[in-house]
């Protein structure tokens, strides 16, 4: 079977420095795998690689075997990839409704349509409706996104991102910030909303990493050293050493 | 593209009242214009009227790049002045060559003019927004002016293109000779291009577009190209924009170098800005405003533009959002029953207010008038430039006028701040 992402040999260098150094990972169709790895290491570079944010200085990406690597965001995401921000990154002016809703426009096939008004398609608007009761936002449908709290706008993020129903999903630290109840409650949601798909996610809290993930990358100034199962990640003297150990001092 | 406008359905949990009020504004909209030149008959009047539904038209297209696609245009005029040349030749074309094409078609091919340059230099001009868009367009809007002085078959030169609306066949019996028969052709084209343009922000394009003016980054994550959305908004403003060039030419039987010109886009700007670009009908109160701010000041003072400036600055600085904005910001406190306690501070302010803005036009006609020694009319009061009763009154109205009114302003805003604090508690945003 083919995977859902493979990327081989990339190489990312932002003037002379390699930030990204020949980075191999596979995710299997279906899989939850956890990208783990201390600050700074180019986790969040790497996302930006995968989903066509930047291009790699070399080496290639693959989403469900056909070659992405060049290719523009939105080319990408309409393949059915679909990623978060570490950092929130939605539509501040528009209400919480109005940004599920265009992040599921292009999905339902309504496009660039000037012809279509947009408050009568059922589709789109069942589809929104849905989101906006997965992320528990039905309440607050009609405010704008700038104005949510911090958790709120956070788990807007993971809604826009799985709203055009992406079989592959990128989450880059979906709980940073929050505390450990609303933890809890994300990472429920993560586990529900991304049934059936292959989930890739950063992620620095351990107990979701590994209450979790099918599979995790361990990341390392730039470069996978290690790669699979939770059980093996634990027992691996490099990970130990480069990442975990780290915690345990 | 019509039809789309129909529906405010979107919102289950909205009440049903919203439809009505939606329907009732526009028809209410409509009402006024067709009954204005019944009630204003005059002349001046329906000269004024018909330049502000042109202006109309082409502050409404401004927003579709503006408010609706974040995207600053220097440049609009050029689509405005295209349309009207386009319109020109069109009217002369029908006349010469005996098409059986009546007037009201006219602007359809006006907004052709618009349309056509803009998908032709739109590609590239809408590649960046931000900056790279603004100072392309103000190059385009140079470019484009200064060839309609050097192409002369097209252009006619600095005579410019004249025409003769009445040659055309006519429609229903109307010639279009009378002020009054155009002013409805114009008010026809109005209604009928803002019902287009609102529509146009009810359709997915127009959802995505507000996406792109928020976060041109995000939009790519979900599907959109952010480029190909801008191209399409500034092809529409353009089309737009070119029927209000062609509503200005069919008025003025004229299209020149003038209508493409950096002035008519700085004005275009202008207006849409003073009315508030977050709204939809924002434009429109802009328009409606600078033009009779422009018909009105332009016979009392011959330094207008100076006016214009310190009001683009005040709205700059102390109402970003515009007149909708400072509208709209009393919505929540309607809502919440709050809003009669804000309206004692208004009414206190209005004095000191008025003498400040008084010290201010005495100060500034002072200063234009002081070598010509033409009196100042103020509100009926004759002022003479060069005595010293004269720059003693300004003085005192601006100096005494600034620090009451400052204290009355501070009132308002504690008003406004208890007002809200109480609009929020009872679950209305402010
Ligand atoms: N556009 C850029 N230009 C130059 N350097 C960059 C750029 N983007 C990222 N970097 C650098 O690449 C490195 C990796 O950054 P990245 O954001 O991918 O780390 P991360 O693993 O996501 O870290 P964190 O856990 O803090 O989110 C950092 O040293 C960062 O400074
Ligand atoms: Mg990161």
């Amino acid at each position: 079977m083919t995977a859902a992402i493979e990327v081989r040999a990339v190489e990312k260098r932002f003037g002379n420095v390699s930030i990204i150094r020949d980075l191999n990972l596979s995710v299997a169709k279906g899989e939850r795998h956890a990208i783990i790895g201390p600050n700074g290491a180019g986790k969040s570079t790497t996302f930006n690689l995968i989903s066509g944010h930047i291009k790699p200085t070399s080496g290639e990406v693959k989403l469900n075997g056909d070659l992405i690597s060049g290719l523009r965001p939105f080319e990408i995401n309409r393949r059915g990839l679909s990623r978060s921000f570490q950092v929130t990154n939605v539509f501040a002016r528009m209400t919480v409704w109005e940004n599920v809703r265009c992040a599921v426009l292009w999905a339902t096939g309504h496009r660039y349509a000037f012809w279509k008004n947009v408050d009568s398609l059922p589709e789109v608007r069942e589809r929104t409706a849905q989101i906006l009761d997965d992320i528990h936002l039905t309440h607050r449908r009609d405010v704008p996104a700038g104005l949510l709290t911090y958790a709120e706008q956070r788990e807007l993020e993971i809604g826009i991102t799985i709203a055009s129903g992406a079989t592959v999903v990128m989450l880059d630290e979906p709980t940073a910030g929050m505390s450990h109840a609303e933890t809890e409650r994300a990472v429920s949601l993560i586990r529900r909303l991304t049934d059936g798909k292959t989930l890739v996610i950063v992620e620095h809290d351990m107990s979701v990493v590994f209450g979790l993930a099918d599979r995790i990358s361990v990341l390392v100034y730039g470069h996978i050293i290690a790669s699979g199962t939770p059980e093996e990640i634990r027992r691996d003297p490099k990970v130990k050493e480069a990442y975990l150990g780290e915690e345990a001092h | 593209m019509k039809p789309a406008m129909t529906s405010t359905s979107i919102a289950p949990a909205k009440p049903a009242g919203d439809g009505l009020r939606f329907y009732g504004v526009w028809l209410i909209g409509i009402a006024a214009l067709v009954v204005l030149p019944l009630v204003f008959s005059s002349g001046g009047s329906l000269t004024s009227f018909s330049l502000i539904g042109i202006a109309i038209v082409f502050a409404l297209s401004y927003n579709i790049l503006l408010g609706q696609t974040g995207l600053l245009s220097f440049g609009h005029a050029v689509h405005y002045g295209l349309g009207g040349f386009a319109a020109c030749h069109m009217m002369n074309a029908v006349v010469s060559h005996g098409w059986p094409i009546p007037l009201p078609f006219i602007p359809l091919f006006g907004g052709l003019g618009g349309l056509v340059f803009a998908i032709i230099i739109g590609w590239v001009m809408t590649k960046r927004a931000g900056t790279v868009f603004a100072m392309i367009s103000l190059g385009i809007g140079e470019l484009v002016a200064s060839s309609s002085l050097i192409l002369r078959s097209v252009f006619g030169g600095e005579a410019g293109i004249t025409t003769d609306r009445t040659a055309l066949p006519k429609m229903l019996g109307w010639s279009f000779g009378p002020q009054l028969q155009v002013y409805y052709l114009i008010a026809f084209w109005l209604v009928l291009s803002a019902i287009a343009m609102y529509a146009l922000t009810r359709t997915p394009l127009g959802r995505i577009c507000n996406a792109v003016r928020d976060n041109p980054e995000r939009v790519q994550f979900i599907g959109y190209d952010p480029h190909v959305v801008r191209y399409l908004a500034f092809c529409f403003a353009g089309f737009f924009a070119g029927v209000a060039g062609s509503l200005a030419a069919i008025n003025f039987e004229i299209a020149n170098s003038a209508y493409l010109g950096a002035i008519q886009s700085g004005l275009v700007l202008f207006a849409t800005f003073i009315g508030g670009t977050a709204y939809f009908f924002g434009p429109i109160l802009g328009a409606i405003l600078v033009t009779y701010l422009q018909l009105g000041l332009t016979n009392v003072t011959s330094v207008w533009q100076l006016y214009f400036g310190i009001i683009f600055i005040g709205i700059v600085m102390f109402a970003p959002g515009g007149i909708a904005g400072l509208l709209m910001m009393h919505r929540p406190l309607v809502r919440a029953g709050t809003l009669w306690t804000v309206i004692p501070s208004y009414l206190v302010a209005i004095v000191p207010t008025v003498a400040l803005a008084c010290g201010v036009i005495l100060t500034i006609e002072t200063i234009a008038r002081y070598s010509g020694g033409d009196p100042i009319n103020l509100f009926g009061i004759a002022f003479n430039p060069t005595s010293p009763v004269t720059w003693i009154a300004a003085a005192v109205l601006l100096v005494g006028g600034f620090f009451v009114a400052r204290l009355t302003w501070q009132r308002i805003a504690d008003a406004w701040d208890r007002a809200a604090t109480v609009a929020r508690d009872r679950g209305y945003l402010a």
